[in-house]
């Protein structure tokens, strides 16, 4: 919403400065999101009398002009335009003027041998017109000397509001001025606007033409004929106005209905009443019919859409848009004004279905008062007798003005209750007063009726609003929220705490988080197993951003991929986030995933072997996530392979049971990464966190027991020959079941194949650690375990020793 | 005087205990290492050494002559004993230094990274971290919720009335529609807000932070991205609470002395009254510092929870009161941190995380202060 300053003056009568209006506007809930005050820009570009003008000695295209700026002495100007000439009254800005169009703040200069102090200005360099074709010409009356801009009455600023969508009140400039008044900037101008008398009775009738059910959809229709107008150009001062808000001035009948839009919040409509034919018919469209609108394009219409019909049809889109063919234009003499009431929700809908954002829409789908329906009739005929002459006829008015007002009973406690502010009754009546509320009522309550004019007011939050917004939101004295005894409890759930120890974790691995889109192309989202048409965007922002992820690890990869573009080939990255597994609740998981891409770890460098990030980087992530999520890895089986997008013989399902999958590691399949165009290798891993066993409930923070023995351990190592394929994790197995009592650690410190060791097989060297309980072992206890040890392995994985 | 199976001894006429000590000193002084020096004990005070052999003829003397011969290859041993002790401690003081000279590294030699110097936190993960600290403080709970919505949790229960322009296709994203339910992505996280309502009896406290989704994508939107939303119900709390929450909040995330805010009548469909709220900063060469400065910036909304609301999720909004806010914690992070491209969150781009993300450890904690 804009308006000008004098504009707002008409209204307002007040003292007030321009900064105090725009700092009060700010505060009632106006927000001020700009003023341009041109008179600020143009305030150094005054009026100039060429004195002389002779061509410039070495160019040909320019001339040497001596000004009289009005400031003593007449200045030397070299100039290109071709319109400078001696006598000339044109404008002038002095060296150390900032010249908006150009963006650039002129100085003295030569310019080619001559010097020059200043320049004349075209309307397009003062930002004025978009493009000029010479400097300005002033009328021979222009003073010499005079600031341009308060001469030329550019001088008015224009104020933006950002108008919420609950004060259609303040799509008005009178609107405005009465909030201004009630929050105490000055007296609002109410001036009393007399009904029209008609000369003759109209001779367009009104029919609405609706049933019982749809009544709510034109609850009042006026219309009045203006015969023997003269239409023309609108008075500069309203063209001045119209332009000052960015509108574009067409005639004087069409001028007015747009200026008490914006003055009064009420749209209207002129019809050329000698392109009508008959009555007036309002009803709903039928589909099929559709008109050539005011702004050059043809709407197919619809029975959901109110329109107003002659017997040539449709002839105007209901509190949207008129029609072209029954436009005023500067032949029209003969002016029908319009001035109804809309259903907004109706007007809402026609106006987003048929994509038409109009000042009339936006006003009718916030709610105009429906008591300034007639009086906007009479204040525009008045405006048009004013302006173009003609004789006006009786109204014709249909329907009837609802007077249903909102009635709120208040407890004046409320505003101490929901504010923390605690006005007096009489305070708090007087502000609501000022708005134009009704109030009656005791020192306790009161009945408050809201004026037609705020379609917002509800119940009594909307009162307490209006008496805080009046007081000043910024008045209301901060108060510490009570808080609990003591220290704050905990409050992060099981999830929560999982999510930020993954993060944790993961960035100690050396891992970097990214945070990745939720939605993936629909190719991404199939090749890690979603692609659910229940999980696709039925309006995507991007043919690549269409499905919701069904695993990290698309974006990641991608992520990975990027980078790898921008010259950065070893990634190693993670995020931790929400996939989808279907569209209710419960589809939705928590998981952690991981990408590593080129050289592991801390990459080339002389201290370490470099070594390609693989399946048992993958496989560390992983499992150095779950146990700093403390989750028992006891009972974790890993089962080699995975679902398609991992790599058949270089990839693995961990789970703690066929039920209970919590997640995978290994190595992308090639096939996948290459159907995404990802140069891999990558190896990865991704848990879904909820699927992790919860810890079990304990009533102790007590730790089990430690139990240290006086004995030292000892180790034994045995070489073991298996087939290549056998799993070693089997055989760790088998190893460490051989005596649990005794056997306290397993490990894995040689695997070799070739030279020495038989085709298809493989050497696995084995640690094994022992833990004597109550005695030192003797030479044959230790030597019954080492059998026991190598008859479990050849049971369970027919493992020889080497 | 040589017996079987001994070493003779070298010096077998050097009974003149005054040449026996200085050809032992020099012995011993001139022996290069470990093993020239045992060989030097060895025969000076091995069991046949000259000086062993001496202190053997002291039991065929007389007792006056054993008196003063005693005394005299007595101080030869204790002389010749100190000698060699001397002589060893300085030939392993020459060996060591030998040894280390041997083993110097260059030791600016760069080592490798540690995965502790590699790992990051994303900004926003850090801020959420931040933003629930300071809230636990003041007694509010993490709630969280799906960000597949319903349109009834997103809109309807939210007092959104049917026909506003947020329901529609360009500002929301819509699941494609199946048998059943229209399902949508949520445009704020007020619905975890309706959840913990209808779950939850008052008095509640909570923070609800997530993931968001409109249709806008430039420099300064984009289709998904980060908000935290608090809400209190109660009997009691009022605007006033309100700001007091607001004021210690972004005094405590800007890690500043004090905040002025200022308080603007808004609107929003589910509070009443609802308001704006401008932060004070001072804008100094693209830098913004906050709790200083006479410049305004516009920060969060808030506001009263609308009776409408409070209704839907079944609360008597004449028992129940309480207030609601909401700010993007994206936008949170660049105005704390620096960042100023709100794309380059979701980009993934190692340089960028390196540089504005956080280390591992980097836990914010009010004891130690949110930020290191």
């Amino acid at each position: 919403m804009k308006f000008t300053l004098s504009w707002l003056k008409d209204h307002l009568d007040t003292s007030a400065s321009l900064a105090e209006i725009v700092e009060t506007l700010t505060r009632i809930g106006l927000e001020v999101e700009h003023v341009h005050d041109p008179a600020a820009q143009l305030a150094s570009f005054r009026i100039a009398h060429v004195l002389d003008a002779q061509r410039h000695p070495n160019a040909d295209k320019l001339q040497v002009c001596m000004v009289d700026t009005g400031d003593g002495a007449p200045v030397q100007v070299v100039c290109g335009a071709p319109n400078a000439r001696k006598g000339l009254k044109t404008v002038f800005s002095p060296p150390g003027t900032y010249i908006p169009a150009k963006k650039i703040t002129i100085a003295k200069g030569v310019i080619r041998g001559v010097e020059s102090a200043g320049m004349l200005c075209s309307f397009e360099e003062l930002d004025l017109a978009s493009e000029s074709d010479g400097i300005i010409e002033l009328p021979e009356t222009a003073p010499t000397g005079a600031v341009y801009a308060q001469w030329a009455g550019l001088d008015d600023p224009v104020i933006e509001i950002n108008l919420t969508p609950n004060r259609a009140d303040a799509a008005g400039v009178y609107g405005i001025a009465r909030d201004l008044a009630a929050a105490g900037v000055g007296v609002l101008k109410e001036r009393e606007i007399l009904p029209i008398v008609g000369r003759f009775p109209c001779p367009v009738g009104v029919k609405l033409d609706f049933s019982d059910a749809d009544k709510h959809l034109v609850p009042f229709f006026g219309l009045r004929l203006v015969r023997g107008v003269k239409n023309g150009p609108s008075p500069a001062w309203m063209q001045e106005r119209l332009r000052a808000i960015g509108l574009r001035p067409i005639n004087a009948l069409v001028d007015i209905t747009n200026y008490l839009t914006f003055d009064r919040a009420r749209p209207l409509h002129v019809f050329d009443a000698k392109k009508v034919r008959g009555d007036l018919v309002v009803r709903r469209a039928v589909k099929g019919e559709s008109l050539l609108a005011l702004d050059g394009k043809t709407h197919e219409l619809d029975d959901t859409i109110v329109v107003i019909c002659d017997s040539n049809g449709v002839e105007s889109i209901a509190g949207v848009m008129g029609g072209e063919a029954s436009g005023c234009d500067e032949e029209t003499t003969d002016v029908l004004i319009e001035s109804a009431l809309w259903d907004p929700r109706n007007i809402a809908h026609t106006g987003r279905k048929l994509g038409i954002v109009t000042d009339a829409r936006y006003r009718f789908e916030r709610g105009v008062d429906p008591a300034f329906a007639l009086p906007g009739l009479e204040l525009a005929t008045q405006l048009v007798l004013e302006l173009c002459g003609g004789e006006p006829s009786e109204p014709v008015l249909v329907g009837a003005v609802p007077r249903e007002r909102t009635v709120v009973d208040f407890p004046w406690s409320e505003t101490k209750r929901l504010a923390g502010v605690d006005l007096g009754p009489k305070q708090a009546a007087s502000l609501l007063e000022r708005l134009g509320f009704n109030v009656e009522g005791d020192e306790t309550r009161a009945r408050i009726t809201a004026p037609g004019w705020r379609p917002d007011i509800e119940g009594k939050a909307d009162i307490v609003e209006e008496i805080v917004r009046l007081y000043g939101v910024d008045n209301v004295p901060s108060t510490p929220l009570p808080r609990a005894d003591g220290v704050a409890p905990a409050v992060l759930t099981l999830m929560q705490k999982r999510a930020r120890a993954a993060r944790r974790a993961l960035a100690g691995q050396g891992l970097v988080e990214a945070v990745t889109w939720s939605f993936v192309s629909s190719e991404q989202a199939e090749a890690f197993g979603g692609g659910a048409t229940a999980l696709k965007l039925a309006n995507p922002i991007a043919a690549d951003l269409s499905d919701m992820r069904p695993s990290l690890l698309p974006g990641l990869v991608s992520a990975a991929q990027r980078n790898v573009a921008r010259g950065l080939g070893d990634q190693a990255l993670f995020e931790v986030g929400q996939i989808f597994l279907d569209p209710s609740d419960k589809g939705q998981r928590l998981a952690a995933a991981g990408v590593r891409r080129g050289l592991s770890g801390a990459g080339r460098h002389w201290s370490i072997k470099p070594k390609r990030a693989d399946v048992f980087d993958a496989r560390e992530d992983a499992i150095t996530l779950l146990q700093a999520l403390g989750v028992a890895t006891g009972g974790l089986q890993i089962i080699p392979g995975g679902p398609d997008w991992w790599h058949p013989g270089r990839s693995a399902t961990l789970q703690f049971g066929p039920k209970a999958i919590i997640g995978h590691f290994g190595e992308l399949h090639p096939r996948t990464l290459l159907e995404q165009d990802v140069e891999g290798p990558i190896a990865a891993f991704e848990i879904i966190l909820d699927m992790l066993p919860p810890p079990k409930a304990k009533t102790t923070k007590i730790k089990s027991k430690l139990e240290i023995s006086d004995l030292q351990p000892l180790s034994r190592d045995f070489a073991f020959i298996v087939d290549k394929t056998t799993a070693a994790g089997d055989l760790v197995k088998a190893v460490a079941a051989a005596d649990r009592a005794l056997i306290v650690d397993v490990s894995v410190f040689d695997v070799y194949e070739g030279a020495g060791v038989p085709e298809g097989k493989k050497s696995v060297g084995i640690a094994v650690t022992l833990q004597p309980r109550e005695k030192t072992l003797t030479d044959p206890e230790i030597e019954a375990i080492a059998l026991k040890i190598v008859t479990e392995a050849g049971k369970k994985t027919a493992a020889t020793l080497r | 005087m040589a017996e079987p199976g001994q070493i003779p001894n070298p010096w077998p006429e050097m009974t003149d205990i005054a040449t026996l000590e200085q050809e032992t000193l020099r012995q011993i002084a001139e022996a290069a290492d470990e093993a020239a020096l045992e060989a030097v004990r060895l025969a000076a005070l091995g069991k046949k050494g000259a000086i062993s052999a001496l202190l053997a003829t002291l039991g065929k003397m007389s007792p006056e002559e054993r008196k003063t011969e005693g005394a005299r290859i007595n101080l030869l041993k204790d002389k010749a004993t100190e000698a060699l002790a001397a002589r060893r401690a300085e030939l392993a003081k020459e060996a060591l230094e030998r040894r280390l000279a041997a083993e110097t590294l260059d030791v600016t030699l760069p080592t490798a990274t540690s995965p502790l110097t590699r790992g990051r936190i994303h900004p926003i993960s850090q801020v959420m971290e931040e933003l629930s600290v300071i809230f636990a403080d003041m007694g509010f709970a993490v709630a969280e919720g799906p960000d597949i919505e319903s349109d009834d949790f997103n809109f309807t229960k939210l007092n959104f009335p049917e026909g506003h322009p947020a329901r529609e296709m360009q500002d929301t994203f819509f699941l494609t529609p199946e048998a059943g339910e229209k399902k949508l992505l949520r445009t704020h996280t007020s619905p975890v807000q309706v959840r913990t309502m209808i779950a939850q009896k008052p008095p509640i406290r909570v923070i609800c932070p997530g993931r968001v989704y409109r249709c806008d994508f430039d420099q300064t939107h984009t289709p998904m991205f980060h908000q935290v939303e608090g809400l209190v119900i109660d009997e009691t709390t009022h605007m006033g609470h309100l700001k007091w929450v607001l004021e210690e909040f972004l005094k405590n995330f800007f890690e500043v002395k004090g905040v002025r805010l200022r308080m603007r009548p808004s609107f929003f469909p589910f509070t009443e009254p609802s308001m704006e709220v401008d932060v004070q900063c001072r804008r100094q060469g693209g830098e913004i510092r906050f709790g200083e400065g006479e410049d305004w910036m516009e920060i969060l909304g808030c506001g009263m929870v609308h009776p409408n609301v409070l209704r839907n999720c079944g609360i008597d909004p004449d028992v129940h009161q309480g207030f609601a806010f909401g700010v993007g914690i994206d936008r949170l992070a660049m105005l704390k941190y620096g960042m100023s491209d709100l794309r380059a969150f979701f980009d993934a781009d190692t340089r960028w995380l390196e540089h504005y993300g956080f280390r591992p450890l980097d836990f914010p904690t009010l004891a130690g202060g949110l930020s290191a």
